[in-house]
């Protein structure tokens, strides 16, 4: 898998994710006799031998740290360590950046958490819709309730006209790397 | 006629009354020291700190349960098919139920053996044995999977088993029930020549290798019948105690013939001497037929091979193998303490603990002590080997197990209760109500050198009143109690699974960090493995249609199929493709006489479907693995022998 990733990104022409380092999401040690329990989700749990799913991919790129940061501040961290199985569409900083100044630092804020929730989740599809599956003029109708449309025109895929840049099949679904924040209308 | 049912009737009521107004109501068992809840409660999200390996009895299973919280995590099927996860009808589970008289797919587990090193459990294996087809089989504790199983010649009733010796170099099996052994010739005899013709067998398993179990001695023994066992350790290393009752030698109503003499034997058996023999080639090679069943962990393929002869020693002719040491009353268990120097006989049928001495008793070896002979073997005097007897201790004493602080805790089967007694002083400290008629009773590392002298486990034979009623047949029941202090004190009522016989707990900390999460799909070897989507195909072999499917979050590669006729052999060969902690597929195909198969991540396993009809069939995953696990299904389309249906697959077309 590691290797198929390598050579996609080869093709890419472009360096999205570090290698999967030793981060483990935030694990405890549950010995026994241990503490309280500390209320983490699936997230929490230590295992370090499974293959990564999308959290701990998007974690590992530097890329992503925008990203990761929505996803944490919106409380999508658990949701997105579940068996899922999930598509995930993840834009890479430099389309943060493009969004109208103080956009970002605006949805980081406590009271618009249900809206950047809102836009995360148009970046979730719950099912995995790998390249061989990935259909020009393609709707999927994501976890917010809204649609996207994927193009496809040989190799080169997009979805709502953002590029996708690579992708990255995860234990618990797949990640689209993509040029642009999807917004949802 | 009538009158007496109306005065019997009469009696019953009033002798019920006065029953009644003769006691009060009252809990019985109920816990009265306030803290116990907060000794068993384990927190969400916290671990039990002991993992305790329950026999399963006649259910063939061995159960995993958390020790303080008696929580179940895990049935694992060893002797029996297990319908939940395929063992025992995929077609690579099959063959680890084969044996001399073909598929068996049930068996009565009664004891579990856990590996030691220097006598201390090193958490690698749980084996357990087979009472009714005689067999024992190992459990690895990383996968919790059973990888080999081994049928033991010349056994019938194989109870004295598996009990293990300090550096787990072997298992035993001895017979419950002598049999006539030999060729068809010597086997065909009437039943009343037991005396002359039955024999009893103790077997010596090496078990320090997996997949290369193999009986490395047999020794032949009168007809007796063999009970419960167990190795000596430290200063008795080398040797091992079996009990035997029986030693009447009746051949019928055992009831009552088997108890008439005063004291039957605990048979020690110098296994380092024999060992000797058999180095020297004293052995005797003899014809057998028995089967050895081994799982490959890297194709998940189980095999089978005959085995046909078996070494022989009959201790009759090697008269410093075998010594027997009189013990009151059909002795069931025969425990050795943590130091090595006790051997604890429990006589079922007996008013006393006899407590013997293993310094003793190679005294009593050197200086030729004997009281008389058995069969022609010396029988040790038994004051000369005794250390002192536990007098009165309680009635029905079945079992022991020791704390490693100097104390002892036998099960009295009879009065419900476990006793607490000073093995030096031979003296009863302390005493629990059991509910009710308590079996074994396991302290975690107990038969071990180095006890955890924390909780007690008793595992009962009735429950009665114990949980909600469920019908005539009842879950039987399980007490924990702590044993840290001076008084035992009763902390938790437990049901369990099956019938618990013995069990063994080890800290959770020897083999929760060791837990296999997946099977790395790089490494798997099953010749029908299929490693990508993109794999997937399908061969027809004749009638023989060989489906390479995957499994994946969430959908079958291929999902429709078509071009299968009547009279064909399906084979789906399903990979989980997925690398992932506790993801498992499951698979199942409607009209399939066999059970689903469950395939954990990187694995392949294989459900043979023999379609009995023409049509569209779906087969779907079992287990709920995904949020799109509803969506994982497809279809198989059968036509009649005769159509031209060509052979097609498909997935997303």
């Amino acid at each position: 898998m590691k290797n198929n990733f390598n050579m996609i990104l080869l093709f890419f022409g472009v360096v999205l994710f570090a290698a999967c380092g030793g981060e483990s999401g935030g694990t405890t040690d549950q010995s026994v006799s241990e503490d309280a329990p500390t209320g983490l989700g699936q997230s929490g749990v230590p295992d370090d031998e499974s293959a990564r799913n999308v959290v701990q991919v998007a974690i590992a790129s530097k890329d992503h740290s925008t990203l990761v940061t929505a996803v944490k501040t919106a409380g999508l961290v658990d949701v997105l360590s579940n068996v899922g199985p999930f598509t995930v569409f993840a834009p890479v900083n430099a389309a943060f950046d493009a969004l109208p100044s103080g956009t970002v630092e605006s949805l980081l804020k406590p009271e618009n958490k249900s809206k950047l929730s809102d836009i995360l989740e148009y970046h979730v599809y719950v099912g995995v819709i790998r390249p061989a599956i990935y259909n020009d003029g393609m709707t999927l109708n994501q976890v917010n309730g809204k649609n996207v449309t994927l193009g496809k025109q040989g190799d080169a895929m997009t979805v709502n006209g953002a590029k996708v840049l690579g992708y990255v099949e995860c234990a618990n679904g797949i990640v689209y790397v993509i040029d642009k924040v999807l917004l949802p209308e | 006629m009538k009158i007496s049912k109306l005065f019997n009737a009469g009696l019953i009521v009033t002798v019920g009354l006065l029953a009644l107004s003769g006691c009060k109501p009252k809990a019985p068992g109920s816990v009265d020291t306030g803290d116990a809840a907060s000794k068993v409660y384990v927190a969400p999200g916290k671990y039990d700190e002991f993992y305790n390996i329950v026999s399963g009895g006649f259910n063939g299973q061995m159960s995993v349960v958390g020790l303080p919280s008696g929580r179940v995590f895990k049935i694992v099927p060893v002797f029996s098919v297990h319908p939940e996860n395929g063992y025992g009808f995929s077609e690579e589970s099959k063959a680890m139920l084969n044996t001399s008289h073909g598929f068996v797919p049930w068996d009565d587990l009664h004891h579990i053996a856990l590996s030691v090193t220097n006598g201390e459990h090193d958490g690698r294996w749980a084996f357990g044995n087979a009472n009714n087809t005689p067999r024992v089989a190992r459990v690895d504790l990383t996968t919790f999977e059973t990888t080999e199983i081994l049928e033991i010649p010349n056994s019938a009733g194989n109870h004295s088993s598996p009990f293990i010796t300090a550096n787990s170099e072997y298992i035993v099996a001895s017979s419950r029930f002598s049999v006539p052994i030999g060729d068809d010739k010597s086997r065909d005899v009437p039943i009343s020549t037991y005396k002359e013709n039955f024999k009893g067998t103790v077997s010596f398993i090496r078990a320090d290798k997996e997949g290369e179990m193999n009986i490395a001695f047999q020794l032949v023994t009168p007809g007796v019948n063999f009970d419960l066992a167990r190795a000596g350790k430290q200063k008795s290393h080398g040797w091992f105690f079996f009990s035997t009752y029986n030693t009447e030698q009746a051949h019928t109503l055992l009831e009552v013939n088997a108890s008439q003499k005063d004291k039957d034997f605990i048979m020690a058996v110098n296994w380092k001497k024999a060992e000797e023999y058999i180095k020297a080639g004293k052995g005797k090679v003899t014809k057998a037929k028995y089967v050895h069943n081994t799982l490959d962990h890297k194709s998940g393929i189980a095999k089978s091979t005959m085995v046909d002869e078996v070494i022989q020693l009959n201790i009759k002719d090697f008269p410093d193998i075998a010594y027997f040491i009189p013990c009151p009353k059909s002795p069931h268990g025969t425990d050795v303490d943590p130091t090595g120097e006790y051997i604890v006989g429990s006589g079922k049928l007996a008013a006393v603990i006899p407590v013997f001495s293993f310094t003793k008793m190679l005294k009593a070896i050197e200086s030729k002590d004997y009281e008389g002979t058995y069969d022609g073997m010396p029988v040790l005097k038994y004051e000369s080997v005794l250390k002192g007897e536990v007098v009165k201790p309680g009635l029905g004493p079945l079992h022991t197990e020791f704390d490693g602080k100097g104390y002892a805790y036998t099960s009295m089967f009879v009065s419900s209760e476990v006793v607490k007694w000073d093995i030096e002083k031979l003296e009863v400290v302390d005493r629990a109500p059991t509910y009710y008629s308590v079996g074994h009773l396991m302290v975690p590392g107990g038969p071990t050198t180095k006890p955890h002298g924390k909780y007690l486990v008793a595992y009962n034979k009735i429950t009665k009143d114990r949980y909600l009623p469920t019908g005539p047949e009842l879950a039987h029941s399980a007490q924990l109690y702590d044993i840290s202090g001076e008084k035992i004190k009763l902390l938790l009522d437990f049901p369990t699974i099956g019938e618990p016989h013995y069990a063994e707990a080890l800290p959770a900390s020897l083999i929760k960090d060791k837990q296999v999460k997946f099977y790395p799909l790089e490494e798997n070897t099953h010749p029908y493995a299929t490693k990508s989507p993109e794999a997937s195909k399908i061969e027809r072999k004749g009638k023989e249609v060989h489906v390479y499917m995957t499994s994946i979050r969430s959908h079958f590669g291929p999902d429709n199929i078509e071009g299968i006729k009547l009279g064909d052999e399906v084979y789906f060969h399903v990979t989980n493709l997925e690398q992932d902690w506790d993801v498992p597929h499951g698979f199942a195909v409607k009209g399939a006489n066999t059970a689903e198969t469950l395939i954990m991540p990187g694995a392949t396993q294989t459900l043979k479907w023999v379609p009995d009809r023409v049509g569209v069939f779906p087969f779907y995953c079992t287990d709920f693995c995904s949020a799109l696990h509803q969506e994982m299904q497809g279809y198989i389309r059968v036509s009649p022998a005769s159509s031209n249906v060509s052979l097609i697959y498909s997935l997303g077309k």
